[in-house]
């Protein structure tokens, strides 16, 4: 190949891809969704092999460690049901007080529990690909928690069969948040730090707001996205004044695990 | 020959992609997901033609950017300029040596996630980024640096094992052999 066919088709291919850095968002995301399909046969024999390693291990287990797993399941299911009954008084309490102070009805959240089948391989992003798409009814903004019910994120692009979550302490990922401690002081959760993924920073705290480590920091009612009191994690050091010294700033440490997810549930409304 | 290392380079940029995303989740351990498409990219540029090379940088670049948050496209760029730099230098290097694969393979990791996030602070978008950036640069680098003479050994042997073999073409002529003896 001569030198002016080389530089030509360098040259092609690099206007062609500065065009598709400037695709519109919908246009992007649909382009993404098509390359996306070349990966399903490589996600299906990822599922494949986890499935047979998850029965693998199931045929290892023995009938007395099954049976003391069973005890300790009974013994929790137990005690949930109790908790259920509980819940459901304080709900229909709730419910009647709302009606009595003529207040707003709340909706009531759904959930629905996905599979972690995808991890960003920038290190600049924290995302994370699920098995849920537009097919099983998700759509953009949705709230996604931990296992263990910890706010981990919102989703941020779906495609019929997957979606984007992006996760706390990403840039794209505000998280209006309140510090549950004498005084319930607001604020916004960020951005992460880059080497320790389970800190993030809660910032736009008041001057005058009273944080100390072992607070718990819970989604505000502020936010339209998240529903409120759902937690996000602990504050881990004492504040600190921003660079504008009008704003303190803190450290919090996050409560879900974002490092080792295998499965999260997403809220639906 | 040339149509299956093609093929080859091209599935081994798809599965690379898909992999380190997956099983070779390197963050828990070393704080920075390593990157093998800069590395790939030495290898095809210093032993592949030009279209070979565009083919990477654009299919390899599309593929890391669908299963990242980046907008398509970010990724392309960075690869296609380490290509065409390596590409019309392909005789002036060392390249069967294990060093300058090293050399190479460092100098191409540590440059493509810096114009990658050249690109994204140049379209607005905020990626994460910080002190510890510098740790994760450095793990990139010296990981690509080990992953390009393991892309060049591994292709070769997949290229011997699947490849044609040469016809070894010999002196030895029956009506010339000179017989020796008495008959």
């Amino acid at each position: 190949m001569s030198k002016r066919s080389y530089y030509i088709l360098v040259g092609l291919a690099a206007v062609l891809a500065l065009l598709m850095l400037n695709l519109p968002g919908p246009t992007a995301v649909r382009l993404k969704a098509v390359l996306g399909s070349v990966f399903l046969p490589l996600f299906g024999l990822a599922d494949g092999a986890h499935r047979l390693a998850e029965k693998t291990g199931d045929h290892l287990q023995t009938k007395s460690e099954l049976i003391a797993a069973n005890a300790a399941l009974t013994r929790q299911n137990q005690a949930l049901r109790l908790e259920v009954v509980e819940a459901r008084a304080l709900a229909s309490e709730n419910e009647r007080l709302r009606q009595l102070v003529n207040w707003q009805k709340q909706n009531r959240w759904r959930v629905r529990l996905a599979r972690v089948i995808y991890r960003d391989p920038a290190n600049w992003w924290r995302t994370l690909q699920i098995d849920l798409g537009t097919r099983e009814g998700l759509s953009n903004d949705l709230p996604v928690l931990s296992p263990e019910g910890f706010l981990i994120g919102r989703v941020l692009t779906v495609n019929p069969t997957k979606a984007q979550v992006v996760l706390v302490g990403d840039p794209n990922c505000k998280v209006p948040a309140v510090v549950e401690g004498d005084v319930r002081s607001q604020g916004i959760i960020a951005g992460g730090r880059v080497f320790d993924g389970s800190f993030v920073e809660l910032s736009n705290l008041p001057t005058h707001a009273k944080v100390k480590p072992g607070d718990r920091v819970v989604t505000s009612e502020l936010s339209r996205l998240y529903p409120r009191g759902i937690q996000i994690g602990v504050i881990a050091e004492a504040p600190w004044l921003a660079e504008s010294r009008l704003v303190q700033e803190v450290g919090v440490k996050l409560s879900a695990n974002l490092g080792s997810l295998e499965e999260v549930w997403v809220l639906f409304q | 020959m040339i149509t299956l290392s093609k093929i080859l380079i091209l599935l081994g940029a798809l599965l690379a992609v898909f992999l380190q995303g997956t099983l070779l989740n390197m963050r828990p351990l070393l704080g920075a997901q390593i990157d093998l498409l800069p590395a790939l990219m030495v290898y095809t540029a210093l032993t592949c033609g030009p279209l070979m090379m565009v083919a990477l940088a654009g299919a390899g670049g599309l593929l890391f950017d669908t299963l990242s948050a980046n907008p398509p496209g970010v990724s392309v760029l960075p690869l296609l300029l380490i290509g065409a730099l390596l590409q019309p230098r392909r005789d002036l290097l060392l390249r069967d040596q294990v060093y300058a694969q090293f050399v190479l393979g460092l100098t191409a990791s540590a440059a493509a996630p810096l114009c990658a996030v050249l690109l994204l602070l140049t379209l607005d978008q905020s990626p994460l980024l910080g002190w510890g950036s510098l740790w994760q640069w450095a793990v990139v680098s010296v990981a690509g640096g080990g992953a390009a003479p393991m892309f060049y050994a591994l292709f070769g042997r997949l290229n011997q094992a699947l490849g044609y073999r040469p016809v070894t073409e010999s002196s030895f002529r029956a009506d010339r052999e000179i017989r020796r003896g008495r008959n």
